[in-house]
């Protein structure tokens, strides 16, 4: 029970790294290199919030949601829509997003280590809970039952309004998705903006209870990325089932193996997946 | 291309805060400086070692500089950032010693930085006062470069201050022989721990629990509830910040209640005390100063007032005393010659703030504080090699 619910909440946190790059990576086609460093971002504001202002990090995310998706859209209209526009293929986009996007990335490190050099870490609702037995975090507890909400809305969203059809079909393909009428480019940054939002309002969740600093980034985009790729690019679903998966093999790893193969053990499902699934577990086979 | 603007950057903001009293038409002595601006080491960097020479600039330079040869001479501090790379470290000690000739070196954070640029010192025969590198190799590395000092002690000397600190509350009758043990899977926490092993049992103490964990763990619950289920009476973790931290709040969330409970780097930290307030009373750990004697409470005062921050209370001062041994050898020797600096921090005593460092045959500062313990927001040092001024550590009692 103790490894169930504690893989559950550490998956909890896993989903709310990974559904970001998702929508980023799979519908608006940008593979973002700087998730992490948006992540870090959004839980540097939640640190400020609470140590400068005593404002809570739950708070904050009202701030901080409409904050990220602003520079997000910015950020895709400016820097990343040029390359939208020039590239040939789809290939062409990866390989110029990836070089403008790790550029952005040290950007953006080097601005949090002007604004705060030193370690993110603040007390928030450090106090234990009981569930069904377990003792857990309250402060874990709340972000995975963020990241459900968040997921929930989301897949709701995509399946469920004609904005997220209109997603979903940009996802499956822009050529195709153009020539019904759908402003590519517009959901496209609708997209981005999106999964922005969702990078950074997980990153205010996880600077509850991970201590970060402004290098951090780089760790949650390794992760992000093995979780989409597990979970099949471009699908909500797969990132969250697969942020599950992850938190709960590690921690049952921990409690009953060892603490010390926790990487290994993720390491070799994400092999597992590769192999026997590589489109991942809810992905399309690519055409 | 990125990395010459950031190199550019960070030497533009190391410019800025160095020479304040600079405008005079003397000839600045030069120090250089490869700091761990970003990476995983940044946060321990920007708490230990960047405000400390910062705080040192701007006193020598008030004073006009460093006295050499007759006259004074300001210091300016070129810095590089090597995003915590030891590739890109090497390469940015090679440039300030071959491209901007800087007159001397100060010592990098982090042990096997300090290791790794040790060649590139001895080479250019700049002494390399060396404090946030602790090692039991200290003997082999000084025969082979004779220009390096250390002044923060060895592995052996804190897993004693550990020990030590145990028996006594033993022998108080505060906890029993059980002792739960967790390590972080790094060098640093490798080493402490497989010492530790050694040093623990032939103190006759039980090891009931010990594990390792990779660096970067993000959910440390099963570690701490794996400890607890062993019904440990100390808990000992050789840990680095981020899992100091997560260590500490999971500790408290399952409340292991323990009368010892010790963990490694950033303990010390003011953040520490900052992120979990009263409830760490009685929390041992790394480093330790003595906060009464007047040097250091003048020192700490200034750091707070100079740079807007407090000091730890390990590292931070003796950094800081290490940059005054550099300054008084340069002074004392009065010339910028390397090796005649160099012979003379062997041969000299020097006046710091934590009390006198003088170097043994193997360039070695055998005073330091190696355990601290948190009571009433001051880290005080209950164990030390040399120093004889700890106090006596007492009980953890609970969380609350």
């Amino acid at each position: 029970m103790d490894v169930l619910i504690s893989g559950l909440l550490l998956g909890g946190a896993y989903a709310l790294v990974a559904m970001g790059l998702n929508l980023q990576y799979g519908v608006a086609r940008i593979m973002n290199l700087a998730n992490g460093e948006v992540l870090v971002l959004g839980g540097l504001a939640a640190f400020w919030g609470f140590v400068s202002f005593g404002v809570s990090p739950i708070v904050s995310l009202l701030i901080v949601g409409p904050l990220a998706f602003i520079g997000s859209w910015v950020i895709y209209a400016f820097l990343l829509r040029p390359l939208v526009k020039r590239a040939r293929n789809r290939g062409q986009l990866e390989v110029d997003t990836i070089l403008a996007t790790f550029g952005m990335s040290f950007f953006l490190v080097g601005l949090m280590v002007s604004l705060q050099a030193e370690y993110f870490t603040y007390s928030f609702l450090a106090v234990p809970v009981s569930v069904l037995g377990t003792t857990v975090a309250a402060n874990r507890l709340v972000a995975a039952l963020l990241a459900a909400a968040i997921g929930t809305a989301l897949y709701l969203w995509l399946n469920r309004s004609r904005a997220g059809m209109a997603v979903r079909a940009v996802a499956v393909s822009p050529q195709s998705a153009g020539l019904v009428g759908i402003n590519v480019a517009r959901i496209s940054a609708l997209a981005f903006a999106l999964g922005g939002t969702v990078t950074a309002l997980g990153g205010s969740l996880i600077s509850t209870f991970v201590t970060l600093d402004a290098s951090a980034g780089v760790i949650f985009t390794m992760k992000a990325l093995i979780i989409v790729i597990m979970g099949g690019v471009g699908d909500i679903r797969g990132s969250i089932v697969a942020a599950l998966i992850l938190g709960l093999v590690e921690t049952a790893v921990a409690t009953v193996v060892d603490p010390g193969l926790t990487l290994v053990a993720a390491y070799a499902i994400f092999l597992a997946v590769l192999l026997f699934r590589p489109q991942g577990l809810f992905g399309r086979r690519s055409a | 291309m990125y990395r010459r603007i950031l190199a550019c950057a960070t030497a533009a903001l190391a410019l800025s805060f160095a020479v304040p009293g600079a405008s005079n038409a003397q000839d600045p002595i030069k120090f250089g400086m490869v700091a761990h601006l970003s990476g995983p080491l940044a946060g321990g960097e920007a708490v230990t070692h960047l405000p400390n020479v910062q705080l040192w600039a701007e006193e020598v330079n008030a004073k006009g500089g460093l006295m050499v040869g007759g006259e004074r001479r300001p210091i300016e501090v070129v810095q590089y950032d090597d995003k915590t790379n030891p590739a890109e470290h090497i390469k940015a000690v090679q440039r300030l010693a071959t491209q901007d000739e800087v007159d001397f070196m100060i010592a990098p954070y982090g042990t096997g930085f300090n290791i790794a640029a040790a060649p590139i010192y001895a080479k250019h025969k700049y002494p390399m006062v060396a404090v946030t590198a602790i090692t039991d190799e200290i003997h082999e590395l000084t025969a082979k470069f004779p220009n390096m000092f250390f002044t923060l002690g060895s592995t052996t000397g804190f897993v004693e201050g550990a020990t030590r600190t145990l028996e006594k509350l033993r022998s108080d009758g505060v906890i029993g022989n059980k002792v739960a043990m967790v390590n972080v899977a790094d060098a640093f926490g490798i080493e402490l721990a497989d010492v530790a092993r050694e040093k623990f049992a032939s103190a006759g103490f039980e090891i009931v629990y010990d594990k390792s964990y990779p660096l970067g763990t993000p959910d440390l619950s099963p570690v701490v509830k794996g400890a607890k289920a062993a019904a440990p009476d100390a808990f000992v973790a050789w840990s680095y910040p981020p899992d100091t931290f997560a260590l500490t709040e999971q500790a408290i969330i399952e409340d292991l209640d323990v009368k010892a409970f010790y963990t490694a780097v950033a303990t010390a930290f003011p953040a520490y005390a900052g992120k979990f307030g009263g409830a760490i009373e009685g929390n041992l750990g790394a480093g330790g100063v003595n906060p009464e004697t007047s040097a250091m409470k003048a020192y700490r005062k200034r750091h707070q007032d100079v740079t807007g921050k407090a000091p730890d209370f390990w590292a931070s001062a003796t950094y800081y005393s290490a940059l005054q041994v550099l300054q008084q050898a340069i002074e004392g020797a009065d010339t910028t010659d390397r090796a005649a600096v160099t012979e003379y921090i062997k041969n000299n005593a020097f006046d710091t703030v934590i009390g006198t460092i003088e170097f043994d045959a193997h360039n070695n500062s055998e005073r330091y504080w190696s355990v601290g313990q948190w009571r009433n927001g001051k880290f005080v040092a209950v164990a030390d090699t040399g120093m004889g001024d700890s106090v006596a550590p007492v009980a953890k009692k609970g969380w609350k």
